[in-house]
């Protein structure tokens, strides 16, 4: 069963690193690339218990597959919300930052759009 | 003395080794493209987990189809490249951030290393699905999402149309019901209208085959739709066909076919079979078919969908 | 003669590793963005097809082995053409 403890480790390190991005970068899709990267740290973790849950003929137990079939649809679907969010925000503000003091708005780059 | 856990070893390493490059990346476009990679190995990773379902719908959405949203996501934001938000981060914030992050990895592994021996399962309740009442799927994946836990698909396509009906929403009231922006500035680039001339048809048919061949083995209507939604994502990018409109009927009849035709039998089969969401045994197959079929659909329009994003009024022809 | 099919498709892979070192080596090297889509073509074009030789001695039935072929061609395709558009980029951006 190494390959699967293994993998687990591996979920467990892409949650830490996932976590890290998700609180140091200040431009908000690379804070969405690192809660993908929590995400699918979150589906290995989920892969090992079902591969771990292997019995009788089947090398593997289908549900927990099965949901993270789903999980990696949803994901993706909050991802684009997410997205969309963000654009619609730079085209309201010109800037990205969420931070009230954060000096993009008065910044000459941001008229540039258009 | 097999080699096979060595290559275990190096796969995790490099995994781990790219997460790290994609958040340590300097510029957006650095970032998505490591990610990407990512996703590539970790569909390699899922293989060695059994599991290759799983490992076609992380390729095609996880870091196919996310990939691209992120990219096209990044085109829109480029005049801002200069201008990023200024706030700095302070030594403070990172060790503080590094100390979280260190915990949560600790927990986690704490959690793994001590899970159960004999590991509890489902296995036995899914192959009872699978063999059982009708169902005859030789994909136990298959044989769950449809029959067994037949419910949390169609909701999870519920969900696929609330993200499409708040993507839509997002966008400004006076451009409701027109079409979103075109998808690449290229828009008429002649190699990118060549590749979609060669790879579409062959998409679509391996989209399909994907799907019918689903029911027995690795495939389904997830990956499938992923598949055709890229096919039609790069017809988009290529110029060859435009973004619909949002308001278009044929659009949303599409959109809600998938989860309205699931209803539907669900309901029936309190009816017509054993109970809520079971399907009538000697007419299970088919039935789960045409289930699957008109999902796929759905999935096909929702995808490019999110990805196009709201509808902008500067893209009226 | 299943001997001799593992050593042809050791060989074969092996010199496919060998195109895919080099151009990771050009990737990662060359100084121009242009130079270094030429490296890759060599990994995507050789490389890949090596590789696929080498294990079409190891499929099972007629149809897997097609199906190698099959992906091949789909990478020469769409590497090609995106190098191509990278490339015109490349060219449009340094006018």
């Amino acid at each position: 069963m190494i390959a699967s403890t293994l993998a687990g480790f591996t979920g467990a390190a892409l949650v830490g690193l996932g976590l890290y991005g998700l609180i140091i970068e200040p431009h908000p899709l690379r804070k969405l690339l690192s809660f993908n990267l929590v995400g699918s740290g979150v589906f290995l973790v989920f892969g090992i218990v079902a591969r771990r849950g292997a019995s009788g003929s089947y090398a593997f137990d289908p549900v927990p597959q099965a949901m993270v079939i789903t999980g990696i649809v949803v994901a993706f679907a909050a991802s684009a919300l997410a997205v969309a969010l963000i654009l619609r925000l730079y085209a309201e503000t010109g800037g990205v930052s969420l931070d009230a003091d954060a000096s993009t708005s008065a910044s000459p780059n941001s008229d540039a759009s258009g | 003395m097999s080699i096979l856990p060595l290559l275990d070893i190096e796969l995790a390493a490099l995994v781990v080794m790219v997460a790290f490059g994609t958040i340590a990346a300097r510029t957006l476009f650095a970032a998505v493209v490591s990610y990407v990679a990512y996703g590539l190995l970790l569909a390699l990773v899922w293989v060695r987990l059994f599991a290759p379902d799983v490992a076609l719908t992380e390729a095609a959405v996880g870091s196919g189809v996310t990939g691209v949203l992120l990219i096209t996501a990044g085109k829109r934001l480029v005049p801002l490249r200069g201008g990023l938000p200024q706030a700095k981060v302070g030594r403070g914030l990172k060790l503080a951030a590094g100390l979280v992050a260190v915990l949560a990895t600790a927990v986690l592994s704490v959690a793994i290393a001590l899970l159960p021996d004999p590991a509890p399962s489902l296995a036995p309740q899914a192959a009872a699905a699978a063999a059982g009442p009708g169902a005859g799927l030789g994909n136990p994946i298959t044989a769950v999402l449809i029959s067994y836990r037949s419910f949390d698909t169609m909701l999870e396509k519920v969900v696929l149309i609330l993200a499409v009906t708040g993507v839509w929403s997002i966008g400004r009231s006076a451009d409701w019901g027109s079409r979103p922006a075109t998808l690449g500035k290229d828009a008429s680039a002649p190699p990118m209208a060549l590749l979609a001339r060669l790879l579409v048809p062959l998409g679509v048919v391996i989209g399909v085959h994907v799907f019918w061949v689903g029911a027995d083995e690795p495939g389904g209507a997830f990956q499938s739709g992923a598949l055709l939604a890229a096919m039609w994502m790069v017809m988009m990018m290529s110029g060859l066909s435009e973004p619909p409109r949002i308001g278009g009927r044929s659009v949303r009849l599409a959109l809600i076919a998938g989860p309205a035709v699931f209803l539907t039998v669900g309901v029936a089969g309190a009816v017509v079979a054993d109970g809520f969401f079971a399907f009538p045994r000697s007419f299970a197959k088919p039935l789960i078919l045409f289930v699957e079929a008109v999902m796929v659909l759905s999935i096909t329009v929702a995808l490019p969908l999110l990805v196009a994003g709201p509808p902008s009024r500067e893209a009226e022809p | 003669m299943t001997t001799l099919a593992n050593i042809v498709c050791i060989a074969c892979i092996s010199g496919g590793l060998f195109f895919f070192l080099a151009g990771t080596a050009g990737l990662l090297r060359f100084p121009d963005a242009l130079s270094r889509l030429h490296a890759l073509a060599k990994a995507d074009n050789l490389g890949l097809g090596l590789v696929a030789i080498g294990l079409m001695f190891r499929a099972n039935t007629l149809l897997v082995a097609m199906k190698l072929i099959l992906i091949w061609l789909l990478v020469l395709v769409s590497g090609s053409l995106t190098a191509q558009l990278i490339a015109a980029r490349v060219r449009r951006v340094r006018k």
